[in-house]
């Protein structure tokens, strides 16, 4: 039910769906952070798989991830009776492109022209 | 088949239609644009496809067939390195699903079948989230993220 909660919710706010705010949102408990992780080390666990390696109840797990799905940090897909999680990096990399990357280039062009002084060219 | 195989399935929202996607993805003019790479076939079913990189070398990086084919909602191909084109277990598969979603497309690239650990395996990993990313700009902004190293 809490999934399809979260569908509904996802659906009507369907003007910003990769929106940053929920991204970061998404990222900021342990417990989020912790599912991703457990994605990231095996990808495509079900519900109870996830749950083995977490200290809370299949209802509280199931929150988190549909707080991750709306923040379309997780895809899932059903294949025959079984739901399969997905870590989806692609709002991550977004985020990687817009926070990280071009502080990254900056520094990288004031290390360019340090070096460029420090040699004399 | 014993080999243990590993899946990846991403998701982005794209505001575009269907069709348009769908050639960005087909269309060898529009794929180097933001993936710096083209996908060359006459998208038969049962054709061969070729990943080409948009360089003057127009090297062949990838290859594999054309499975099943439906514009502008679903493509799926099989996908293996040019160098292990003829090892049949290189080989994994690539689903592209295209649905409207409200006013915007949902775009589901699942790849399956790939050799748990592989090279391939790593690299898909990085590639995905920075080629859809990339598609997403060029369809939204028209220009791609300077992502592919075009040298």
């Amino acid at each position: 039910m809490q999934l399809n909660t979260c569908i509904i919710g996802f659906m009507t706010n369907a003007t910003e769906p990769m929106d940053t705010d929920k991204v970061f949102k998404a990222l900021g408990d342990p417990t989020r952070r912790r599912l991703l992780d457990l994605l990231a080390e095996r990808n495509g666990q079900t519900l109870g798989q996830l749950c083995e390696n977490l200290d809370m109840a299949r209802q509280s797990a199931t929150q988190h991830l549909g707080i991750l799905e709306d923040a379309n940090l997780i895809s899932t897909v059903k294949r025959g009776r079984e739901k399969l999680h997905f870590i989806n990096p692609v709002p991550l990399h977004g985020v990687y492109v817009r926070w990280v990357q071009k502080f990254e280039q900056h520094r990288l062009a004031l290390l360019h022209d340090l070096k460029q002084e420090l040699e004399g060219d | 088949m014993s080999r243990e195989t590993t899946s990846f399935v991403y998701v982005n929202y794209i505001r575009s239609t269907r069709e348009k996607v769908f050639e960005a993805i087909t269309r060898p003019e529009l794929a180097r644009r933001y993936w710096g790479h083209e996908n060359v076939s006459d998208w038969q079913v049962g054709s061969g496809w070729q990943h080409v990189r948009d360089n003057d070398e127009r090297t062949v990086e990838l290859v594999g067939e054309v499975v099943e084919i439906a514009p502008p909602s679903r493509l799926v191909m099989t996908w293996a390195n040019a160098s292990q084109a003829d090892n049949s277990d290189a080989y994994s598969r690539v689903t592209f699903d295209i649905e409207d979603y409200n006013d915007m497309v949902k775009l589901t690239v699942s790849h399956d079948e790939l050799e748990a650990g592989s090279g391939m395996a790593k690299g898909v990993s990085k590639g995905w989230p920075a080629v859809l990313s990339s598609l997403k700009s060029f369809l939204e902004t028209g220009s791609g993220l300077d992502i592919i190293n075009k040298s």
